[in-house]
Order: structure tokens, then C-alpha cells, then sequence
């Protein structure tokens, strides 16, 4: 193997090695210039981010257990911009809370740990690398949704997702035992060759389905999601949201179109159920949510049931459709997060009825609200309706009439929930509304990529063309 | 292998083994027994992966390796869950499942 082999795996040794500069730092920089840590890390990052961008060729590594394509590559390159985009909005909240516990850099460790995670397991060519993925991506952040360690609802959180988490992984590990008993090998390539559809195969792979679903929180396993988001730190809610949801989807859709084509008889049955349970599920219980972000966890989970539908064509268009719905979803479900993080941050508020009269006293912040809810609901001019709509026709071109019905019902439903908050925002009127407030510079940047994200993504068409020409590689 | 045992009457423990693991994750009220009973599902993929790669693909060590990892990454978790476990009794005196009920619905 030289040199240049080893630069193939460029993305994840850039960030090895800004986790053990945070790690000296710790040590390096005494603890009253502690605050300068969190401008160094956002700093190191963004400069990770840049470099992503630069081209990588396809190969695969040590024997077939390591590959990268240009379209993982592409992947991974969405999950540097959306933790970026998290490092900025939560700043001010690391200042405020971890830098006087002398915590600040932990906090920073075990985020950029567990997007680590998440890039071996996009890259994992066998179920060994995958699994190892899986866990160090979830590790790191179960101890971050128990890090506010003052607070119980925090460490209650933190006990619900590593409980959860541990069950998925072993139901995980059944299933891929029972796959490798039929199919001899763990390498995709030979699992893919030899899969054939006996019974033994189906439980095997409807064990491992069950575990990667309590990743995405389709709706048999999505209990733990609501009471994990509400009690764990807005920074890691909207981390689990986006990013962690993000690379489930991407790695459960390459797996379903290549490695288990074979089995797409019962995975496209599956899916059907699962999709129609779990748009219901979200969308009903988002209704009687009051505190925002238990509102925020299951509309995630009703968009989670939306993307589903792009899984079940399996085909290019499908691929490419879900990648752009995760891309402008990451976008969208941000911007909203960075708003509850925001007024989380100065005023400690987070339920909805404090959110009435926000147009009055901080109008931009209700502005971007505004946008993000518009943009998850797919209200035309933003780009969550190009996310959906893609959706809706690829499942309308296989024939999925039925479903696309259904699916249009749920965006009618999640439309009334969303157009709640607009309204506590807009009309309501309230005697002690959230005072006005200036957000850091780093929180308005944020918020200005996302509102960027939401008003370009849509209408710029070459992008979309771009992610389907990315997705030939998965056929 | 074990002269006289067939790798069904293997599969068919390491089954019950996992089943018995997870009704142990829904039944348990006790936050360290679900831990354990985490632990009997992980453990049964641990004897599968063992006893398929010895009896079926005895030519690669596949399956042995991936039960190394295993075993490591499950202390690891365990670690982790008992550290979040202690983290949650300094602040409510109790591991019982019934009193980390604050969130719900």
C-alpha cells in the first residue's frame, strides 16, 4: 500500500488528526484562555470542511473493507456543512455552560468521535466496518446527550438513547449473523453475490432492518426519539436530527440497492407498512407537542416516513431523490433548530406558547422560524417543496399511487402544525413576550447558511442534476 | 467443534439466548438488569458468529474476528451506560426504571 493509497482516506485522517490537536489543547492552553477553544475549533473545522471539497479518486482499501465513491465522498461532504453549521449554533451555548466547567473541549472531541464514526460507516465495504461505525458513531453522542450532568432531564436522556441505542446494535448483530450464515462471507461484494431468498436470510435481514430503523426512528422504534431530543442539549438534538438520521438513510439506502436488491420482494413490502405508520405516527403526536423541541423530534420522524418513500423505488432516481431530500432536509430542520437554540440559549424558553409574540420583539429570528417551518412543510417557494415533490413524482413513476396519496394527506396534516407555530409567532399577542436580543456572530452565520441553503437549494437546478448523476454508481 | 453436537442445537440456544435477552429489555423494571439483558443479546450474536464460522466457513476466520470486536465494543457500552447509570442516581437516589419517567407521550 503507499502513500497515495493512504490519502484516499484524506476526510477521515484530517479529522483524526484535528481530534487529537483538540486533545493537546486541552492539555496546551490554560484554563483561563479555556474560551479561545471554541474559536479554534470552529475554526479547524471549517478548514476540514474546505479541504473536503477537493476531489477523491474511487478505490476501495484493506481488502475490500474500506471503499470511497464519489458519491460517499459527496455524502460525507453534506455532513461536514451540517456540523459545521451545528458548531456555529451552539457556540455561544459551549461559552455560556462548559467553558467555566472546564468541559468546553470534551464537548468538541466527542462530536468531531462520532462524525468519525459515521464516515467509516459510510465508506464500510463489509458489516465489520460498518458495525464498528455504527458504534462509535453512537457512543460519543449517548454521553452527549448526559452532559449537562446538573440537570436530570439530561441525564435521562442520556439513559434512554444508550439503552436504546445497545438494543438496536445487538438486534443489529443478530440479523448480520444469521446474513453471514447464509451468504458465507461479510464483505458486501460476496454477500451480494450469494444472498438468495430463503427464510433464514429474510429474518437475518429484517433483524438488521429493525436496528438501523431506531437510527432513523421509523415508527415500531422510534419511542426513544421525543424524550431523547427534549432532554438532551439543543446542539446534540438537532446533531441526532440531522447528521446521525442523515447517515443511517444514506447507509441503509446503499445496502438496500445494492447488497439486498436480491431481497427487494420483501423490503419493498416492508417499507410500504413502515412508511405509512410512521408518517401517521409523526404527524399525529407532532399535534398535541407543546414544547418545541419534542415538537421538532416528531416532525423529524414524520419527514423520516417521507424519505422512506424515495426508498422504496430503489432504482437511480430513487437514490438520487432521497440524497437531495436529506440535503435540503439538513438545511431546513437546522435553521429550525438554530432558532430553539438561539431563544434556548438567552431566555431558556422552549415551549410554544412562549413563542407568542416573537414577530414583535425579534423579527428576523421569527423570519428564518418562518422559513424552516415553510421549507419542512414544502410550501412552494422554498426548497423543502422540491424535496418533496421529487419524492412524490419518483413513487408516482413506479406505480405507488396509493402511497403518494397518503403521503399528500400527511403533508396536508403536518402543514396544520407547522402553520401553529407561524401563528403563535405572527398573530398571537402575549403581555411578557421574549425581550429583543442579539445573537453572537457565530449564530447569525449559522442561521444565515441555512436560510441560504433553503432559499438556493431549491432553485438551483445543476445541483440536483449533479446528485443524479452521482447516484449512477449505485445501479 | 463438539463431537456429537449438531450447529442446530447451537443456533437454536443462541435463539432462545436473544429472545430471552430481549424480553428482558421490555419486561426488567431495573435499569442495571436491562444492561444485562443487553448484554445476553450481544453475547448470542457473539456464540452465532463463533459456531457459524467453525462449522460452516471453517476456511476464513470471518466470524471470529467480528466476535473479537464485539466483545469490545460491548464493554465500551456497558462502560458508558453504567457511567450515564451512576450520573442518573447522584441526582435521583434510584436505578428503577419507574422514577426516570419525567418525560413522556
Amino acid at each position: 500500500m503507499s502513500f497515495n493509497d493512504i490519502l484516499v482516506m484524506r476526510q477521515e485522517i484530517v479529522l483524526l488528526v484535528i481530534i487529537v490537536l483538540m486533545i493537546i489543547m486541552e492539555i496546551a492552553i490554560p484554563q483561563n484562555k479555556k474560551a479561545g477553544i471554541v474559536h479554534l475549533s470552529i475554526f479547524l473545522f471549517g478548514l476540514h470542511t474546505v479541504i473536503g471539497f477537493f476531489v477523491i479518486d474511487d478505490k476501495s482499501l484493506f481488502g475490500g473493507m474500506y471503499r470511497t465513491t464519489e458519491m460517499i465522498h459527496f455524502f460525507k461532504n453534506i455532513l461536514n456543512i451540517g456540523v459545521f453549521i451545528i458548531l456555529l449554533q451552539s457556540a455561544q451555548w459551549v461559552k455560556n455552560n462548559l467553558i467555566s466547567e472546564h468541559r468546553g473541549t470534551e464537548y468538541f472531541t466527542l462530536l468531531f468521535s462520532s462524525l468519525l464514526g459515521m464516515y467509516f460507516m459510510l465508506s464500510a465495504g463489509d458489516f465489520l466496518m460498518f458495525y464498528l461505525g455504527l458504534e462509535l458513531s453512537t457512543l460519543p453522542v449517548a454521553a452527549l446527550a448526559a452532559f449537562e450532568v446538573s440537570q436530570r432531564k439530561s441525564s435521562e436522556a442520556g439513559i434512554k438513547l444508550i439503552l436504546s441505542a445497545a438494543l438496536a446494535s445487538g438486534i443489529t448483530l443478530f440479523g448480520i449473523s444469521l446474513l453471514y450464515a447464509t451468504s458465507s462471507s461479510i464483505y458486501f461484494e460476496t454477500v451480494s453475490e450469494n444472498i438468495l431468498n430463503n427464510n433464514l436470510t429474510i429474518l437475518g435481514f429484517i433483524l438488521f432492518f429493525a436496528g438501523l430503523s431506531f437510527k432513523i426512528s421509523l415508527v415500531p422504534f422510534h419511542f426513544w426519539t421525543a424524550d431523547v431530543y427534549e432532554g438532551a442539549p439543543i446542539g446534540i438534538a438537532s446533531y441526532l436530527s440531522v447528521i446521525s438520521k442523515g447517515a443511517a438513510v444514506f447507509i441503509l439506502m446503499v445496502l438496500l440497492f445494492t447488497v439486498l436488491k436480491p431481497l427487494m420482494q420483501v423490503w419493498d413490502k416492508l417499507i410500504y407498512v413502515i412508511a405509512i405508520a410512521t408518517m401517521f405516527t409523526g404527524n399525529l403526536f407532532a399535534l398535541r407537542q407543546q414544547n418545541m423541541k419534542r415538537f421538532l423530534a416528531f416532525s423529524s420522524i414524520a419527514q423520516a416516513g417521507f424519505i422512506l418513500l424515495g426508498l422504496l423505488i430503489g432504482n437511480q432516481l430513487g437514490a438520487a431523490t432521497v440524497i437531495y431530500f436529506v440535503l435540503i432536509y439538513i438545511f431546513s430542520n437546522l435553521a429550525a433548530f438554530g432558532v430553539v437554540q438561539a431563544i434556548s440559549t438567552q431566555t431558556g424558553k422552549e415551549s410554544m406558547t412562549d413563542y407568542e409574540g416573537l414577530y414583535r420583539t425579534n423579527p428576523n429570528l421569527s423570519l428564518v422560524m418562518m422559513l424552516a417551518l415553510f421549507s419542512l412543510a414544502g410550501i412552494p417557494p422554498v426548497a423543502g417543496f422540491f424535496g418533496k415533490f421529487f419524492l412524490f413524482t419518483a413513487a408516482a413513476s413506479e406505480g405507488y399511487y396509493m402511497l403518494v396519496f397518503i403521503g399528500v394527506v400527511n403533508v396536508t396534516i403536518s402543514l396544520y402544525y407547522y402553520l401553529l407555530v407561524v401563528r403563535a409567532m405572527f398573530l398571537r399577542k402575549n403581555e411578557n413576550p421574549i425581550p429583543f436580543f442579539k445573537n453572537d456572530l457565530y449564530m447569525r452565520l449559522g442561521l444565515l447558511i441555512t436560510v441560504a441553503g433553503i432559499l438556493v437549494l431549491g432553485i438551483y437546478s445543476p445541483l440536483y442534476e449533479y446528485i443524479y448523476e452521482l447516484s449512477n454508481l449505485i445501479n | 467443534m463438539i463431537t456429537g453436537i449438531s450447529i442446530y442445537e447451537i443456533l437454536t440456544v443462541t435463539s432462545i439466548l436473544f429472545f430471552i435477552g430481549v424480553y428482558g429489555f421490555i419486561t426488567r423494571k431495573n435499569l442495571i438488569s436491562i444492561l444485562i439483558s443487553i448484554e445476553l443479546i450481544l453475547n448470542a450474536s457473539v456464540v452465532n458468529f463463533v459456531v457459524i464460522n467453525k462449522y460452516l466457513y471453517p476456511e476464513n476466520l470471518e466470524g471470529v474476528l467480528f466476535a473479537i470486536f464485539i466483545i469490545a465494543v460491548a464493554a465500551a457500552e456497558t462502560a458508558l451506560a453504567v457511567s450515564i447509570i451512576i450520573s442518573l442516581y447522584r441526582q435521583i437516589g434510584s436505578v428503577e426504571v419507574k422514577d426516570t419517567e419525567t418525560m413522556k407521550y
